[in-house]
């Protein structure tokens, strides 16, 4: 018998309505580094000392996006937001359910920094408990699934996925709904549907707060692939450095198969899906997919050559694909409100929204959700709040190392991967790095540099070489050593690297050299120029 | 063989441990990090003749299990510390100064990164990043994340450590 979703719903719902108030505190891993889960605590502790625990709800909840001024406690019947909550606030909040709220920092949600949000990818998150499945059933959860299973068959969905226009949120952008068409075109039995959790790219934490602040969202997503495709098992790759998603996912796989969303006959059809967590170790280059495959199989994370894709030849030999942790989490709202109606968000071929983790020197650091084809200066200054402590801005760098750097007079470019690439950058996973006037654009070069060649996995010879190569030069510059045939020298080896490395790693390593290059080659010049004295004014002698 | 590990740890029960940890993972192909992740756990670090007794239980050449043990960051082959200070070095927390929150922290405790202090009271680590970006820079001390940190937050934390192992006659 499959389990009745209208009467969980239902049922949920109805408790939820006999709460008078409810108070969501944030858990995301930020929030929960100041302390969030001793706020929730004592919260719980004032309800019950005041006699109101039946009246009165502390949920905690996944991230809200404004981490700079964590950790937040939103009261949603009044629709107050309170920042940078103390134990000693409490008192006084909890005083606000039998009045005009005026009790801790009160933020003001009309801002540009939620109004100019859009939240598709992230529509639970910090509104529902991630830990309790009823929530997620509540909002619709497991709903896209019965459909799909009830009304649509395996074409029917990855048609209506090519529609919607969806492209992978890992970086590279491929179409989502061909990659499907592709597993599900590949012959045999056994095939593997792989979420990828690998979230590598230092100064990123989009998945991390996805898979934190709504799980099952990322474990329908796979249900609904493996039946498009022909896959009876998913593996999520998660890194071991986030431990909160790693426990969070493993509840919710647990409660998703005690209710028969996981499992064999999921809904009493002919469908059978199990997924399992296999943990990353530390490695950059595994997010990579012919390296995460290796690494899922036990192995050291060593890239394979391409062809054979891995929906030709992919874990232990068998047709796999490999979706991001976003690019899933976009799955059920496009089957619960159609290929149209995402294809209507967007620029001509990017669609969908995008998640950002914006970082730096912004004044709003955090996690922001906006549709593709806003402005760089809209997501910076609109909803970044600009440049923190009143410093003019110089560059955002986008995708991490693979990335590039984008100066002012380019701020006006709307996103979408097309656009970001022209400009010598690339859409990436979503991270973006804010940099403000003192920053130097040499040393930032040189700090992602250090990270691929650390990361090299050593196999091909262009990466391993060419990295370390370009590093010594770089860092003799920056010590006010260099030569002026040194810049021609990064070029050269940058474009070797890009033509001959075995993968993604090694082809985009140069990317933030040769794009500081292009934007800021004068400071590349006053190293060189300036020579040592210059470099020691900079204190990098 | 058998001998010789179980006199190497005299605590016993590895072999037993490596047992429960097959019986867990091991039906699973491609069960070999996951194991690891659960022996480090527990272990705080890979201890060789675990790593031995591993290839005997998996049928895993010992060379293939070490090949993946220095693959990855993540596996120490070394006991680490009671206490794991980690400073992120991520590209947020890099532009907000965490060089100079590692410089402070290995100047305090007399320790580089990598090392362990002659005690075995802290070890510190930097990492590539912890996700925690929005707080940048972030410190991980064990399990608790400090958020926009300075050299003198984390010392301030260290000291209230120090205070409170000296405290236990440690």
């Amino acid at each position: 018998m499959a389990t009745n979703l209208e009467q969980i719903k239902t049922e949920e719902l109805a408790r939820q309505e006999k709460i008078r108030a409810t108070f969501k505190i944030c858990m995301g891993s930020g929030c929960l580094s100041s302390k969030s889960d001793a706020l929730a605590e004592k919260l719980t502790a004032i309800f019950a000392a005041r006699g109101i625990s039946n009246d009165c709800e502390v949920k905690p909840v996944g991230c809200r996006g404004l981490c700079a001024v964590g950790p937040l406690v939103r009261y949603t019947d009044k629709d107050v937001l309170y920042s940078e909550v103390k134990e000693a606030d409490l008192e006084s909040i909890a005083d606000d359910i039998s009045r005009t709220p005026c009790g801790g920092k009160i933020v003001n949600t009309n801002s540009n920094f939620f109004k100019k949000q859009q939240k598709v990818v992230l529509d639970n998150a910090g509104s529902i408990n991630p830990l309790r499945i009823e929530e997620y059933i509540a909002f619709g959860g497991y709903f896209a699934l019965r459909k799909v299973l009830a009304e649509m068959s395996p074409g029917d969905v990855i048609e209506t996925i090519s529609r919607s226009g969806l492209r992978g949120r890992g970086g590279a952008g491929f179409p989502t709904g061909t990659k499907w068409k592709l597993l599900a075109e590949a012959s045999g039995d056994e095939k593997y549907v792989i979420c990828n959790g690998d979230e590598g790219d230092p100064g990123a934490f989009m998945d991390r707060s996805i898979m934190e602040a709504d799980p099952h969202k990322i474990i329908e997503g796979m249900a609904i692939a493996g039946y498009a495709t022909g896959s009876k098992k998913g593996y999520i790759y998660v890194r071991a450095e986030y431990p909160l998603a790693v426990k969070r996912l493993e509840i919710a796989i647990e409660q998703a198969t005690k209710l028969g969303f996981l499992g064999k006959n999921i809904f009493d059809a002919n469908f059978s899906f199990e997924i399992k967590l296999r943990l990353g170790a530390g490695a950059f280059v595994c997010g990579e997919e012919t390296a995460l495959i290796a690494s899922i199989e036990g192995k050291r994370g060593n890239p394979s050559p391409r062809p054979p894709f891995p929906t030709q030849s992919g874990l232990f030999g068998k047709p796999t694909m490999i979706n991001n942790v976003e690019t899933l989490g976009n799955i059920t709202r496009i089957i619960r409100d159609g290929a149209e109606w995402f294809a209507s968000i967007g620029t001509e071929k990017s669609k969908g929204t995008k998640v950002f983790a914006l970082t730096g020197h912004v004044a709003n650091t955090g996690l922001v959700e906006v549709p593709m084809g806003m402005t760089l200066r809209e997501i910076i200054f609109d909803i970044g709040g600009g440049v923190a402590n009143g410093k003019k801005f110089k560059a955002v760098q986008t995708g991490g190392p693979s990335g590039g750097v984008i100066p002012e007079e380019h701020l006006d470019t709307p996103i979408s991967y097309e656009s970001l690439a022209a400009l010598g950058s690339i859409m990436g996973s979503g991270g973006m790095l804010v940099m403000d006037e003192d920053d130097c654009m040499v040393d930032v070069a040189k700090f992602y540099l250090q990270f691929c060649v650390d990361e090299s996995c050593g196999q091909c010879s262009p990466c391993r070489i060419g990295g370390y190569q370009m590093l010594k030069i770089l860092e003799k510059i920056i010590k006010g050593r260099g030569e002026i045939g040194d810049l021609d020298k990064l070029e050269k080896i940058a474009r070797a690297m890009k033509t001959a490395s075995l993968c993604g790693l090694g082809q985009t390593a140069a990317n933030p050299v040769l794009s500081t290059l292009k934007y800021f080659r004068q400071e590349y010049i006053s190293y060189i120029e300036g020579g040592v004295k210059y470099a020691r004014q900079m204190k990098r002698g | 063989m058998d001998r010789t590990t179980s006199e190497i740890n005299p605590s016993g029960g590895m072999e037993n441990r490596i047992g429960k940890y097959v019986d867990r993972f091991g039906q699973e192909e491609g069960c070999l990090i996951m194991i690891l992740h659960a022996i480090q756990s527990d272990e705080g670090y890979i201890p060789r003749e675990w790593v031995l007794e591993l290839s005997l239980a998996l049928g895993i050449p010992v060379a293939r299990i070490y090949e993946v043990l220095t693959f990855y960051h993540f596996f120490k082959l070394t006991p680490q510390g009671k206490h794991n200070v980690v400073v992120c070095m991520g590209t947020a927390c890099y532009l907000k100064g965490a060089a100079d929150i590692l410089k402070g922290v290995e100047e305090n405790l007399g320790i580089k990164s990598g090392e362990t202090t002659a005690d075995r009271l802290f070890h510190i680590d930097v990492a590539r990043c912890i996700g925690a970006c929005g707080i940048a820079p972030a410190v991980k001390i064990d399990d608790e994340v400090i958020g926009k940190a300075t050299a003198e937050k984390i010392i301030e934390r260290l000291n209230q450590i120090k205070a409170l192992e000296g405290g236990n006659g440690n």
